[in-house]
């Protein structure tokens, strides 16, 4: 039995717990799981109820010409060694079945309240002692307690009871114990001490009423365990005592003329099965209705398998060609990165959604290019898409995708030789080292698994190779610290070890996604420096992600303005201050607070929300931020367009001059949270 | 009577009955049987515990060999709403065996193999008498907790196969079969073995049931048999036994989880 904590407590706002409840139960009965709980358990009330009233007298008529008899017509299960019908006897046992468990489980439930609330009631001190002693007591099976308190209050119906009752209050108490403490914490819970309310009429008014939601759900989930402890009990003898019956005992009693009838054994084993389920499925349908009700689904893209089917009308081709379409071409001639026209895209119920689309550049060897946008503007998709670390939903399209002239469209992602390149020669760093890395690895396996596993290096070489690294990032103690897991590093030093992996093989490409989002400003500056000093002496380019046009301004020579899943501006970042022309870009620049900054002032903040890929709006997606916005930009969307200055924009109202630090609102975007 | 009151201590004071109780146990003594005398209670255990023993832990060896791979196959194949079929039998499968108490399928298991035809005589339904003897009590002890334990594996491979460092783990490229079992399942295995020694524990507590359905001469039959006859020494001595064991299990489950996640060792430092 497996307590069922996830559905968190609803907020004292909503509608009252009572009719919350109402309506989950309604909710339940309709799924499939909650149908079949709600037939199987319907059969077994009936039957507790309707049996006993038509047949308890024929059950326990002797008939002592036909004692042990199998299966027949008059009797379906056939007889007992006194020739009473098993079908009715299992019937009528429902209801004592039933009966005790529920009292067992009522027993369980009132001492665990009680027991889980003493914490609370009892105040500090005393509370911990409660506390350990459920501990305690809950580390021991439940049947290994029925049977040790049946002994003590020895072998009966009312023993069984109490020893049930008692073995499963400390499950009950822990639950409860562990509900009280999530909202103990809680505002209302607060506010209630404050307002000089007594401990226990808080419990009364305020935590049982927002606790009350899961320990239902296991109350369903203890009567099963109850109905199957009083089973147990019976079977062994120790619980229900002849003449009276209940389906353990019928079960004990089957079992020693099995040989004679094995329907005898079955027909209780059966009807023990379905309460024991009914009870159970019931339980996790509630549990499943009450705990999805809190949570809001929403759609995280967390990466993807890609499928090929170029927008461009690729011939495809899979790496099994050999290697002649793979050879890579000398450095120089060849770009580092070519994208041309990526999509993203996903099918949802509504058709298909991109929340990339139509990103075309291209990089050289040793180049620094910067995407820079709000969240939700596509860079991290952009991002992931090129690195090929997409998973199914989410799909990619491109007309071009190469890399190192090695075209990724076409190769096959699952090959040998496409993996092996893309570890070797594409570097990722990613957001927050924190938990970037495995956390049960040590940090220097980690670093070597990509040597070991693609460069052919023994486990030595590709150890020493991740010391090398270590040190080359400026690790200090690089050999100890190889030995050590992540969480004994402090978090500028996991990035730099991050960038020291995502070098581990020659890469000609680092991706980096945000990557000093996550840290201290002065580790920030650390990390850029790393970067930059890779990307200089081993002309390495890198693909900067960040939502900190300031960042991008200083590390890259170019940049890429995204907005909704679409490059909207390209330009020079030496020329962002004098001849940035997207109202979006102006908008990014203008809120970035500089030195002259009154800081009486609020910072600078842009209006509106970033759009939502499924409901982009016609025309211009930035339009209705956009205090330049004419009629034109709200029904055609502007083309990507070279302008003086080799830059590119998206716009039909480009703006000229140069931008200014402003504060207040500015007409736009903001410092985006990524 | 009377003799026999003053030889078994019963006049004396509760306390001091106590203390004579507790100087014993520690000698390792838990006194007399009371239906067979002349045994004492130590030799009882010592004759009937290795047969609990062996049933509980191959039971519990045959659960952990089937649950983790079942589970990380299952999280592999079911991984972002593929094979949603394959996803609902597993699931709705996995609640009905889960919910059939071991006792029950050991009678059922009895009737199929002592009665069934063409099963009749494969494998002994009662005693224990050679390796084949153990197939059924075993079964019916292991079904239970694998599928439970192979739930819980394949929703913890899921959650973990979103987590960002398995995300770093792909961008190294490695095989699918090396993403899960080298990444992914160390980071499961966390709620996967404190699960585990929970159901360790309700495993032994279920060999109690199926050594009497089965009639294994373990500690748990002779448990059953004890209290009924009311041979209060040797319930004593073997309720002792299986709460010191459950005790020990508790204790290798936190020492493991410390061994396996260096974070949770650092904490309660």
């Amino acid at each position: 039995m497996t307590a069922r904590t996830s559905s968190s407590a609803p907020d004292p706002s909503t509608p009252s717990p009572a009719r919350r409840l109402l309506a989950g139960l309604a909710k339940t009965i309709r799924t499939p799981m909650g149908a079949t709980a709600t037939v199987f358990l319907g059969v077994v009330l009936l039957a507790a109820i309707v049996a006993p009233m038509l047949w308890s007298g024929t059950a326990a008529k002797v008939d002592a010409t036909a004692l042990d008899q199998g299966p027949s017509g008059e009797h379906w299960l056939g007889t007992d060694n006194l020739g009473r019908d098993l079908l009715l006897r299992v019937l009528v046992a429902a209801r004592l079945s039933v009966l005790l468990s529920l009292s067992a489980t009522a027993i369980g439930i009132s001492l665990g309240l009680l027991l889980g609330a003493a914490p609370w009631l009892l105040g500090p001190r005393l509370g911990r002692l409660a506390a350990a002693f459920v501990n305690i007591a809950v580390a021991f099976p439940m049947l290994l307690m029925t049977l040790f308190f049946a002994v003590i209050f020895g072998v009966g119906v009312q023993g069984s009871v109490c020893a049930i009752g008692i073995s499963m209050a400390p499950w009950f108490a822990r639950l409860t114990q562990t509900l009280i403490a999530g909202v103990q914490k809680r505002d209302f819970v607060a506010a209630a001490r404050i307002a000089r309310v007594s401990r226990f009429g808080v419990l009364r008014r305020h935590i049982l009423p927002n606790i009350a939601e899961p320990l239902i759900v296991n109350v369903a989930l203890a009567a099963a365990a109850a109905l199957l402890a009083f089973a147990g009990l019976s079977f062994l003898g120790l619980g229900v005592q002849a003449p009276e019956y209940d389906w353990g005992l019928l079960l004990n009693e089957g079992l020693s003329g099995i040989y004679v009838n094995p329907a005898g054994a079955l027909g209780p084993g059966i009807a023990i099965v379905v309460a024991g389920l009914g009870f159970n499925l019931f339980g996790e349908a509630l549990a499943k209705v009450l705990g999805s009700r809190h949570k809001v689904r929403t759609f995280r893209p967390r990466g993807a398998s890609r499928t090929v089917s170029g927008s461009g009308g690729h011939p495809r081709q899979h790496a099994t060609d050999g290697s002649a379409g793979d050879a890579i071409a000398p450095a120089g001639e060849v770009p580092v990165l070519e994208v041309d026209r990526l999509r993203v895209s996903l099918d949802t119920p509504n058709g298909t959604v991109s929340p990339v689309r139509e990103i075309s550049f291209s990089m050289k060897r040793g180049e620094a290019l910067g995407v820079v946008g709000e969240s939700g503007s596509g860079k991290s998709l952009t991002a992931l898409a090129v690195a090929q670390l997409l998973e199914s939903p989410l799909h990619v399209e491109a007309a071009t995708l190469r890399l190192l002239g090695k075209d990724l469209m076409a190769a096959d992602p699952r090959s040998r030789a496409t993996r092996r390149f893309l570890a070797t020669s594409l570097g990722l760093v990613f957001q927050n080292p924190t938990t970037s890395f495995n956390p049960t690895m040590r940090i220097g396996p980690q670093l070597a698994e990509v040597a070991r596993l693609h460069q052919d290096m023994s486990r030595r070489q590709a150890g020493a190779r991740a010391v090398d690294r270590l040190r080359a990032v400026r690790i200090p103690g690089a050999e100890r610290r190889a030995k050590q897991y992540p969480h004994e590093f402090s978090g500028g030093m996991r990035q730099r070890a991050m960038v020291g992996m995502a070098m581990m093989g020659n890469p000609s490409l680092i991706i980096a996604d945000e990557p000093t989002t996550a840290l201290d400003v002065t580790i920030q500056r650390q990390v850029l420096n790393l970067l930059e000093q890779i990307r200089v002496e081993n002309q390495v380019a890198v693909l900067l992600i960040s939502h900190d046009i300031s960042v991008i301004g200083q590390f890259c020579s170019r940049v890429l303005v995204m907005y909704a899943g679409r490059v909207v501006e390209e330009l020079p970042s030496a020329d962002l201050r004098t001849s940035a022309r997207h109202p979006y870009t102006r908008a990014l620049l203008s809120a970035v607070p500089d030195m002259t900054a009154d800081r009486s002032q609020p910072l600078a903040t842009v209006p509106g929300r970033p759009v939502d890929p499924a409901d982009r709006p016609a025309g211009c997606a930035f339009a209705p931020r956009c205090t330049f916005a004419t009629a034109q930009c709200h029904t055609a969307e502007p083309p990507l367009q070279e302008v003086g200055s080799g830059g590119t924009v998206a716009c039909w109202n480009p703006q000229e001059g140069a931008v200014t630090a402003v504060q207040g609102q500015v007409q736009q975007a903001g410092r985006g949270q990524a | 009577m009377e003799a026999r009151r003053a030889a078994l201590g019963l006049n004396d004071p509760i306390w001091s009955q106590y203390v004579h109780y507790l100087k014993n146990l520690l000698a390792g003594d838990f006194g007399e049987s009371i239906t067979r005398p002349g045994l004492s209670v130590s030799q009882i255990i010592g004759q009937r515990l290795p047969a609990t023993i062996e049933l509980a832990g191959l039971a519990f060896v045959i659960a952990m060999l089937v649950s983790i791979p079942l589970g990380v196959l299952m999280a592999a194949l079911t991984r972002g709403g593929r094979r949603q079929r394959t996803e609902l039998a597993f699931t709705s499968s996995s609640i009905v065996f889960a919910a059939i108490p071991e006792f029950i399928l050991a009678v059922g298991l009895v009737c199929l193999f002592g009665q069934g035809v063409g099963l009749l005589g494969i494998f002994p339904v009662a005693g224990r008498s050679g390796p084949l003897s153990l197939v059924l009590p075993v079964i019916s002890l292991a079904v239970a907790p694998t599928v439970v334990l192979a739930r819980v594996v394949r929703v913890e491979v899921l959650t973990v196969m979103e987590a960002d460092y398995i995300r770093t783990a792909r961008s190294k490229r490695l095989r699918a079969w090396r993403l899960y079992l080298r990444h992914a399942l160390p980071n499961a295995v966390t709620a996967t073995l404190t699960l585990s020694g929970l159901l360790l524990g309700g495993l032994i507590a279920g060999t109690v049931l199926v050594e009497s359905v089965m009639a294994w001469p373990g500690l748990g039959s002779s448990m059953v048999s004890s209290i009924l006859t009311k041979d209060y020494p040797l319930v004593q001595g073997i309720v002792l036994v299986y709460g010191v064991v459950v005790l020990v299990i508790n204790l290798v489950v936190d020492v493991v989880l410390a061994v396996l996640d260096p974070r949770s060792a650092i904490q309660e430092s």
